[in-house]
């Protein structure tokens, strides 16, 4: 069977690569995750200070990174990063183009977008705490730091693990845009085992099932930790 | 005049709780118009007052959850320092805020317990963090305080899962638990089912034997006439009279508060 053979883990096969280009979809998406989560407590941090300067800057960042394609962005950061690098390079006297490690400027890319939706969901969490426990906190003498330790941040984890697992698929899918810096992710290399065996569509559906393992298993990830976080709700709250 | 100052000064440095001359506006609406009031150790004063004449906001001025205009508030001798600013007052360090706060047992009308810790997790966890005690004997101290309110079977529930009743208890072995000076109670029955008020009366009502010094915001008549050892009634952000319950509840009792009185008889 010939499916099998180009499928298959041999010499012909694609078997390998793609598996490890899946494993690479899910580093990109986990890096981008880790530098969105950073990105967006800050911007959420921002958009819900006090400072009108910072909250303008907040809403800046959200209303661009959500609304502008997420491939505008990841251009935007691996060519536009790379001229800036060459720029440099023919500066310093080096002749010819240097371009961005396309993971790196694929990760971050994604992350600075994830990071985006990652902000309204923190938001949304923090606004979820009930004043009056954060009242309860500052009455019993916890200082400011005390406060978003103990108090804030395991609720706003809490309250925003619903929503992070919707960014994450976001994020999961986004990274396929990043195939377009020839990042070896699962998305290029099931195009290049098209394009060089020609069985596109063979390997279009065995791509396209790799990326419904990935966010099928991950989907499940998310829900344990939701009914996890939960055990502390009413029972008609764990159920939902 | 300095000398006056002075043996004032002494008289606060002696009370458990002393309050000078408060005042607190929200944009223009004047909330408290200068309130005092001296609480001595054991003291179980009850604030009564139609809603709107101050006495939340008076209660919360007291550990500093609204910082007050103007005026001097002293717990156990220590006086919180403040500073002007616009002619306002500003705490000069959020240190001693912290401190006076911990020494401050507040009460609120809804519970307020944190809902992702279970109520033992919520009983040490200002005298774990804040107070920075070994965990060992804050947990055995949590759970005598859970058997005096007698929710000690609950002590791995979260509040969630908890009546009411219960959580209010809850909540008051955790004020407990940080051994405070004074008791701050914000209407602690206002929120619960009437069945379930009996309940948290009585945990106050042996708080009060035991000596615990209380201030007490409440609707609650029998428990300011049978249980506190004064009562100050509220009217527009001012004290309309204070005195001990036998007197306050006579007929020598101003006519606002006789008034306040014959509307709860209905």
């Amino acid at each position: 069977m010939w499916i099998f053979e180009v499928l298959g883990f041999g010499q012909k096969g694609w078997g390998g690569l793609l598996i490890v280009a899946a494993l690479m979809t899910l580093c990109v998406t986990t890096v981008a995750l880790i530098i969105g989560a950073i990105l967006g407590t800050m911007v959420a941090a921002a958009k819900l200070s006090g400072n009108k300067f910072l909250r303008t800057l907040g809403n800046i960042y959200t209303t661009v990174f959500r609304g502008v394609p997420e491939l505008l962005i990841i251009y935007l950061i691996y060519f536009g990063g790379s001229g800036a690098v060459t720029a440099i390079g023919r500066y310093l006297g080096y002749e010819g183009f240097l371009g961005l490690p396309s993971f790196a400027a694929g990760a971050l890319a994604v992350g600075i977008i994830s990071g985006a939706y990652q902000a309204e969901v923190y938001r949304g969490a923090f606004l979820a705490i009930p004043k009056g426990e954060l009242e309860a906190a500052e009455a019993i003498g916890m200082h400011r730091g005390l406060r978003f330790r103990r108090i804030i941040a395991p609720q706003v984890l809490r309250f925003a693990i619903p929503g992070i697992g919707n960014v994450w698929q976001l994020s999961l899918k986004d990274s396929a845009l990043v195939s377009v810096t020839g990042l070896a992710d699962l998305m290029r290399t099931s195009q290049v085992a098209a394009g060089s065996t020609r069985q596109y569509l063979l390997f279009f559906v065995v791509g396209g099932c790799l990326y419904l393992v990935l966010t099928a298993l991950s989907d499940r990830l998310f829900t344990g930790a939701e009914r996890r976080a939960n055990r502390s709700m009413p029972s008609s709250f764990s159920q939902a | 005049m300095l000398q006056d100052q002075q043996i004032d000064n002494a008289t606060a440095t002696a009370n458990r709780l002393s309050v000078r001359n408060i005042r607190k506006s929200f944009g223009e609406l004047e909330v408290l118009r200068g309130i005092s009031l001296e609480a001595h150790d054991g003291d179980v004063i009850s604030i009564l007052g139609s809603s709107g004449s101050g006495k939340s906001t008076f209660l919360r001025c007291i550990n500093l959850l609204e910082i007050a205009d103007e005026g001097e508030i002293w717990v156990d001798g220590e006086q919180i320092q403040m500073v002007k600013k616009q002619g306002k007052n500003i705490p000069v360090s959020s240190r001693q805020v912290d401190h006076i706060r911990a020494e401050l047992g507040m009460v609120f009308q809804s519970f307020n317990l944190w809902s992702h810790m279970t109520i033992l997790q919520n009983l040490i966890e200002g005298p774990v963090h804040v107070l920075k005690r070994p965990r060992a004997e804050c947990i055995a101290e949590a759970e005598a305080l859970l058997e005096k309110v007698g929710i000690a079977e609950k002590r791995h529930a979260y509040p969630a899962h908890l009546s009411g009743g219960q959580q209010q208890r809850a909540a008051i072995a955790r004020s407990l638990a940080m051994k405070p000076k004074v008791m701050l109670f914000d209407e602690p029955t206002s929120a619960l089912d009437p069945e379930l008020v009996g309940e948290v009366l009585r945990v106050m009502r042996s708080l009060a034997e035991e000596g615990m010094t209380m201030l007490v915001v409440t609707h609650e008549m029998s428990f300011a006439r049978n249980v506190s050892n004064r009562v100050i009634f509220m009217r527009e952000g001012q004290i309309d009279s204070d005195g001990a319950p036998e007197t306050m509840f006579s007929d020598a009792a101003s006519p606002a508060f006789r008034q306040f009185i014959g509307s709860f008889r209905g």
